[in-house]
């Protein structure tokens, strides 16, 4: 996998420098943007996206062609806050946006960026609304859609439960969106979903919704939130000694770095992920080693996520010619029609896009046991809904 | 029936929580005639240390709160002397900004220290929970321990307040500062010893919300906060089990309007219900009777 990569992008390269020599040497960097919560409750993501990136930024400066130069801005996971480093972005001249990391920041960043004409790649902002009628706005993550209905898919294949209930946030666009899709497969495949309950941002008493879902007989609950919440409802449903199955979606990610936090709660607990740090491909060990070298931590699957999307502008921008001189609306459309003919494998899986900017590619499901996540292969279950969603 | 009890029962647990924050509004209130908004982040500064005693210093749990009560006390008192004591002849107005400015720089500074990374409360109730109806109905440690600590709470208070000599002059404060300062009664120790009450009553609070909802960041203590404002209020700024009172039909009214009505709409019904009892009965459930007293 990797060598396939790495002869990829030697080719780009070799052919960036044939272009590039006949217009003297570059040495000036492109200047890549990075939006993403650095404090807050979903700081957690942000820091992982902002060191998957620094460290991808690191080798392929290293490799000595097209030099990028990231500046990350933080955006506390609240969209004007987000807008704002958007503008501070804009001001500083950046050429493109890895971001935002969150979703409910990134519709509201994408609107302005669509008006700019500024190119962006999220690493993880999952909603169909973030790239919803913007040429602009690429994904790395696969959609909530997929997500929804990949998860569905993979309860009922695996025969995990047949009455579920549902625990969502109604006011987080990322969450309603994975339960809508969720809820429309899990009744096309005869999954019986016994309770919904729902909560919002201020929300830390989860007795009602717990004990709703008990009442009901579910087997089986479907977390598609994040997971500073996704903590306290295990911790709760523990204190009542409810003990179903819980399955999360990329959002529950994260649960296992709490400080503090007791990772026997989590035992049992499976979630829809793209990215398993114990996979034993090349490109992956790499990946993880150096992330544990420079971090002193396991990535995640925003780590993850992030560190492909800085390979994917890397690759984007060598198969478009963009130098630093390259005015950003220009940048916009060469990327755009860059995006199209590419194929990068990444440690998140093989990756192409369409025009609406949505990615295909393959979801894993993981199981947490004794405090790490085990890998399973759900790739049958996974398909098809990544290629419908690509398709929408 | 026996999910009705559940579901009360969570109230109840809830409602203490809030009742114990409540106690620190209305002591203060009562004897400083102000409101400190900065109570609520007293509480999540508590939680913190106790989360700081116990995860890395490895202290037992019961230490763990002694030393939040401690370190908070301190901060109580620290406060009051700073920001609150020499604006004490100011405005009320002016009295109130500080406090919420004093909120704010607590949640900062909670920011700077431990991160914005949510951190995982460990329990500090080791007790197991109790099993009736042949496991129907489950009462949490948690639970049991914050009905009686509030219970506790409440009849120390007012035994305090009743028949101790510093309860005395606590009082006389709150009926009248000026008469009180003639009488001899040092007006800035009886503040700020209600200040350091206060603040005790905060940590256990803090450690004890913590437990039964483990999330623990800067913002934790604020809406707590807001909603035990709201019980005090509700049960009468200024009287001791007004506050008690208060703060236990909150909780029942949040649990169950969110069990029957809407899980969204929780907190809408803790504030509707403020409102109709302030139309209804302007100082509160107990306020008539003893709203000039602690």
């Amino acid at each position: 996998m990797k060598k396939t990569f790495v002869a990829m992008l030697l080719a780009v390269v070799m052919a960036l420098t044939m272009v590039s020599g006949a217009l003297a040497e570059e040495t000036a960097a492109i200047k890549v943007g990075l939006i993403g919560p650095m404090t807050g409750d979903a700081a957690s993501y942000g820091v992982s996206v902002a060191q998957g990136a620094e460290l991808a930024v690191g080798e392929v400066n290293a490799l000595g062609g097209v030099q990028l130069e990231l500046n990350v801005q933080d955006d506390e996971h609240d969209p004007e806050m987000s807008v704002n480093a958007y503008n501070t972005l804009w001001d500083w001249g950046a050429q493109m946006i890895i971001g935002t990391v969150t979703t409910s920041p990134c519709i509201a960043v994408a609107a302005e960026a669509y008006n700019d004409r500024m190119f962006m790649l999220t690493p993880s902002a999952s909603s169909t609304d973030v790239i919803a009628d913007k040429d602009n706005v690429y994904q790395i993550c696969f959609t909530d859609p997929a997500q929804g209905s990949a998860s569905a898919q993979y309860i009922a294949e695996h025969g995990l439960a047949t009455k579920v209930a549902v625990i969502y946030n109604n006011a987080d666009a990322y969450s309603t969106g994975i339960y809508q899709t969720f809820e429309a497969e899990a009744a096309e495949l005869g999954l019986e979903v016994v309770a919904v309950a729902t909560f919002t941002n201020e929300t830390t008493d989860f007795s009602v919704q717990l004990t709703q879902a008990r009442e009901a007989g579910a087997e089986l609950v479907f977390l598609p939130i994040y997971y500073t919440p996704a903590s306290m409802i295990l911790q709760q449903a523990a204190n009542m000694e409810f003990k179903p199955i819980f399955f999360g979606v990329d959002g529950m990610d994260g649960i296992l770095n709490i400080e503090g936090f007791d990772t026997s709660l989590a035992e049992g607990v499976m979630l829809l992920t793209p990215f398993s740090a114990d996979a034993t491909d090349e490109l992956t060990v790499n990946f993880v080693t150096n992330y544990e070298a420079a971090y002193g931590a396991t990535p995640d699957q925003f780590a993850a996520d992030a560190y492909d999307a800085v390979y994917t502008i890397y690759a984007a921008v060598n198969a478009a010619g963009i130098t630093a001189d390259t005015p950003t609306e220009e940048c916009c459309d060469l990327l755009i029609e860059a995006m199209q003919g590419l194929e990068i494998k990444g440690v998140t899986g093989t990756m192409t896009w369409d025009a609406t900017g949505a990615v295909t590619k393959t979801p894993t499901a993981v199981r947490i046991e004794n405090g790490v996540y085990v890998g399973f292969d759900v790739s049958a279950a996974a398909e098809a809904p990544a290629e419908e969603a690509a398709a929408e | 029936m026996t999910l009705f009890l559940s579901y009360l029962i969570n109230g109840i647990s809830l409602g203490s929580i809030y009742a114990i924050i409540a106690l620190g509004y209305t002591m203060v209130y009562g004897i400083a005639r102000m409101l400190n908004f900065a109570h609520g982040d007293v509480i999540m500064v508590g939680a913190y240390i106790c989360f700081c005693a116990t995860q890395y210093l490895g202290l037992p749990a019961v230490v763990g709160v002694l030393v939040a009560m401690v370190a908070c006390t301190a901060l109580g008192v620290t406060i009051e002397r700073l920001a609150y004591r020499p604006l004490r002849q100011a405005a009320s107005l002016a009295v109130l900004i500080t406090a919420i400015g004093m909120s704010y720089l607590l949640q900062n500074l909670a920011l700077l220290i431990w991160g914005p990374n949510p951190k995982s409360f460990a329990s500090v109730v080791s007790i197991g929970s109790i099993s009736l109806f042949d496991g129907a109905l489950l009462i949490s440690g948690e639970t049991i321990v914050t009905v009686l600590a509030n219970i506790v709470i409440m009849v120390a208070l007012t035994q305090f307040t009743g028949r101790t000599k510093m309860g005395k002059a606590m009082r006389a404060v709150s009926e009248d500062r000026g008469a009180a300062e003639l009488m001899g009664i040092n007006v800035n120790h009886t503040i700020a010893l209600t200040f350091a009450i206060g603040s005790a009553l905060a940590a256990i609070a803090g450690a004890l919300l913590c437990s039964s909802y483990p999330t623990l960041q800067p913002t934790t203590g604020s809406m707590p906060g807001i909603k035990a404002f709201t019980a005090a209020v509700f049960g009468g700024i200024g009287s001791i089990p007004g506050a008690m009172i208060g703060g236990v039909l909150l909780g029942v009214i949040e649990i169950l309007g969110r069990a029957y009505v809407s899980t969204e709409l929780g907190d809408a019904f803790v504030f509707a219900v403020l409102i109709v009892v302030l139309l209804v009965k302007p100082t509160g459930l107990l306020g008539k009777k003893v709203s000039e007293k602690v």
